[in-house]
């Protein structure tokens, strides 16, 4: 049935084999290709060329404070849950050059930098990256500012989105509703069931990725299975998180005890607002030579944790951790809806695992919502 | 330092994230030391067009720029019906604004703006106003004097309560008179004297001691120290002044001014494009949470 071309909406099969042919139909078509692959020591992000970069045949073992590589007992492509890179890095790069200045003949020259903006193709986005993509385009192009770097490699991108069907032991997006299901704004969304890949299409351009690739249309024994497993999924979930009430929970608590307990643990490291999916938060340097005759203007991604990020003349805003984590997670839950109209967690769960004292936001959370003021 | 002359940009070309940070080149035309460590300094953009197009509202602010130095949001403290020359009031206090302090008449600076929110000029139209500073919190207030002598017959009362930690900290002491020949009272205290003060000693919230307000037709405009303005809200709330009518301008640490970068936040505000200026109704829920 290889010649029907499937229509947009529709659900199609294709052997686990045949995604290579889908990998070589996108790098045809001039995309660099992101996806999951073994790292350091953990499962990243960073450019693939053949299904074999992708960690075929491994998973994890996710815990707070805890991530330990492990090998699966099958050849499953996509049977782990997220690592500490996030989609992030691609649309919003850590480092980012805003202009140059240059001295010259006493004068000085201001020249905007001109980044070429990549085409990626990333493959493997999971449902609570989706969310957490749909998030940051929110806060980049929706928010008055259009942020025009994130813009050009957000609308370049082709996103093959995965279904989760073996969520962590941090996870947590069927409580944010933001998984494991992927309902929108992908190219392609593939469904991983034994030795088959289900495909939904989402797109024209995900459609002619799919040309001169084996397919058939998905029979009802598939699409039975592949509910299965999401059903499966959503009760596996590691973490739950009970967003009832927010954001009014945390600003009703502003002054709670708990926030002095999880200061006593909190190292102020970052760690979580690096490894998040939607935190946005950056900065602007001046990087110059020796003698100042050429200065870079730098954009680089900051943290709320940081000591100086709040700085003022008159000394630090939140100059303690009880302060800052009260930021954070105050924003994350409550000031990100009076923002942007939506929560800032999609329930990936990376900061959890990424936190090095194992401080898990759905505890702290609940503990705020058992013993304080509603 | 020698600050040479910056070159106009490159010809125009597809917009990019780099354009919205880029400061244009300002010629320092007047410098005017205020008090220690706290200079004003005149700037003019170089380029004719972007003088003519530049417009703010009192109470905004600009990005200043040193290359290889960085840049420091500093409140707009001129005229803003003379807005080919700005002026603004700085305290040497980082590394930023102690480069601009080694800079002379002639120098060149990079400015962006304006950015942010204003003071609420035609709200305060046949209302009494009561404008209530500390220190450099002056600073952004002066361009609504500025307003106010330009159509003094708009206003009500126009009442200025201004502290300094000591006389010598008080600024733009020069345009007193000037204020007062517009029918605008001063009050000002001091937090330490010296041999030749004779006026009131205390913090700035105390001169309220001095006045009776009617709430009805009240409109508070205040800036300064976070404490201060803390106190200042609870006596004019105590005068039965309503929320919605008491105004602050909020201090954060703000760096890209585009509300974007997280730095500048107050619980959901951005302080850079939501405010600097806000009405208290508006912070309510957070005003007075500590390190918040």
């Amino acid at each position: 049935m290889a010649d029907i071309t499937p229509k947009i909406g529709a659900y199609i099969s294709i052997a686990k084999t045949s995604l290579q042919a889908v990998f070589d139909n996108l790098k045809a078509a001039g995309f660099t290709l992101i996806g999951p692959t073994l790292g350091d020591s953990a499962i990243e992000c960073a450019e693939i060329t053949q299904t074999t970069d992708l960690p075929i045949g491994w998973t994890q073992v996710q815990e707070a404070g805890t991530y330990r590589l492990q090998r699966r007992s099958d050849q499953a492509y996509f049977g782990y849950a997220v690592g500490p890179h996030s989609w992030k890095r691609y649309l919003y790069p850590p480092t980012l050059k805003l202009y140059t200045v240059d001295h010259q003949n006493g004068g000085f020259t201001v020249t905007p930098a001109t980044p070429a903006t990549p085409q990626y193709a990333f493959i493997g986005v999971r449902p609570c990256d989706m969310h957490a993509i749909a998030i940051q385009d929110r806060v980049f192009l929706h928010n008055g500012f259009q942020e025009t770097d994130y813009k050009a490699r957000r609308q370049r991108a082709f996103i093959l989105a995965v279904n989760c069907t073996e969520p962590g032991s941090t996870c947590f997006c069927a409580s944010m509703g933001t998984g494991p299901q992927i309902e929108t704004g992908f190219d392609l969304a593939l469904t991983e069931i034994p030795e088959i890949f289900l495909l939904e299409i989402g797109s024209e351009l995900g459609r002619e990725m799919l040309t001169g690739v084996d397919w058939w249309h998905a029979g009802a024994f598939e699409l039975q299975t592949a509910r299965q497993a999401l059903t499966a999924a959503r009760s596996h979930m590691g973490r739950q998180l009970d967003i009832s009430a927010l954001p009014n929970l945390l600003y009703q608590n502003l002054e709670h005890p708990r926030w002095d307990q999880v200061a006593n643990r909190c190292l102020s490291c970052a760690n979580c607002t690096q490894v998040c999916p939607t935190c946005f938060c950056s900065d602007v340097k001046d990087v110059s030579d020796l003698q100042n005759q050429q200065a870079e203007r730098v954009r680089v991604w900051d943290s709320c944790f940081n000591l100086d990020f709040s700085h003022v003349h008159g000394g630090n805003i939140r100059p303690t951790n009880r302060a800052r984590y009260r930021q954070w997670l105050t924003h994350k839950l409550a000031s990100w809806v009076d923002q942007f109209g939506t929560l800032g967690c999609v329930g990936c769960g990376r900061c959890i695992t990424w936190c090095p004292a194992s401080i898990d936001l759905t505890e702290e959370i609940s503990a705020i919502r058992e013993e304080g003021t509603r | 330092m020698i600050m040479p002359t910056i070159n106009s940009g490159p010809v125009p070309r597809v917009e990019t994230i780099g354009d919205a940070y880029v400061p244009y080149p300002a010629k320092i035309t007047h410098i005017k030391e205020e008090a220690y460590a706290i200079t004003t300094y005149n700037v003019v953009f170089e380029d004719e067009l972007r003088r003519e197009q530049y417009h703010f509202e009192a109470g905004q602010f600009n990005m200043l720029y040193l290359p290889g130095i960085g840049e420091v949001p500093i409140s707009i403290s001129s005229d803003p019906a003379e807005p080919h020359c700005l002026g603004h009031t700085i305290r040497f206090a980082g590394n930023v604004t102690r480069a601009i302090g080694r800079l002379n008449v002639g120098d060149i600076i990079g400015l962006r703006g304006p950015y942010g929110s204003a003071w609420p000029i035609t709200r305060l139209y046949g209302e009494d106003i009561y404008i209530v500073t500390g220190g450099i919190g002056m600073a952004p207030l002066r361009p609504v004097l500025y307003t106010i002598m330009r159509h003094r017959d708009r206003f009500g009362r126009v009442v200025v309560l201004y502290g300094a930690r000591t006389p010598a900290d008080m600024l733009y002491t020069a345009e007193f008179e000037s204020w007062q020949a517009h029918d605008i009272q001063l009050h000002t205290t001091v937090d330490r004297a010296d041999p030749h003060w004779r006026g009131q000693v205390g913090v700035v919230p105390m001169l309220f001691y001095h006045l009776r307000l009617d709430p009805r037709k009240t409109v508070v405009l205040t800036c300064g120290p976070e404490i201060m303005i803390r106190f200042v809200v609870y006596e004019a709330l105590a005068r039965r002044v309503p929320k919605e009518k008491i105004f602050l301008s909020m201090e954060r640490n703000m760096k890209c001014a585009l509300g974007f970068c997280g730095h500048c936040q107050f619980g959901p505000s951005f302080i850079c494009k939501d405010g600097p200026v806000l009405t208290y109704a508006q912070i309510e829920p957070f005003f007075g949470v500590e390190d918040f």
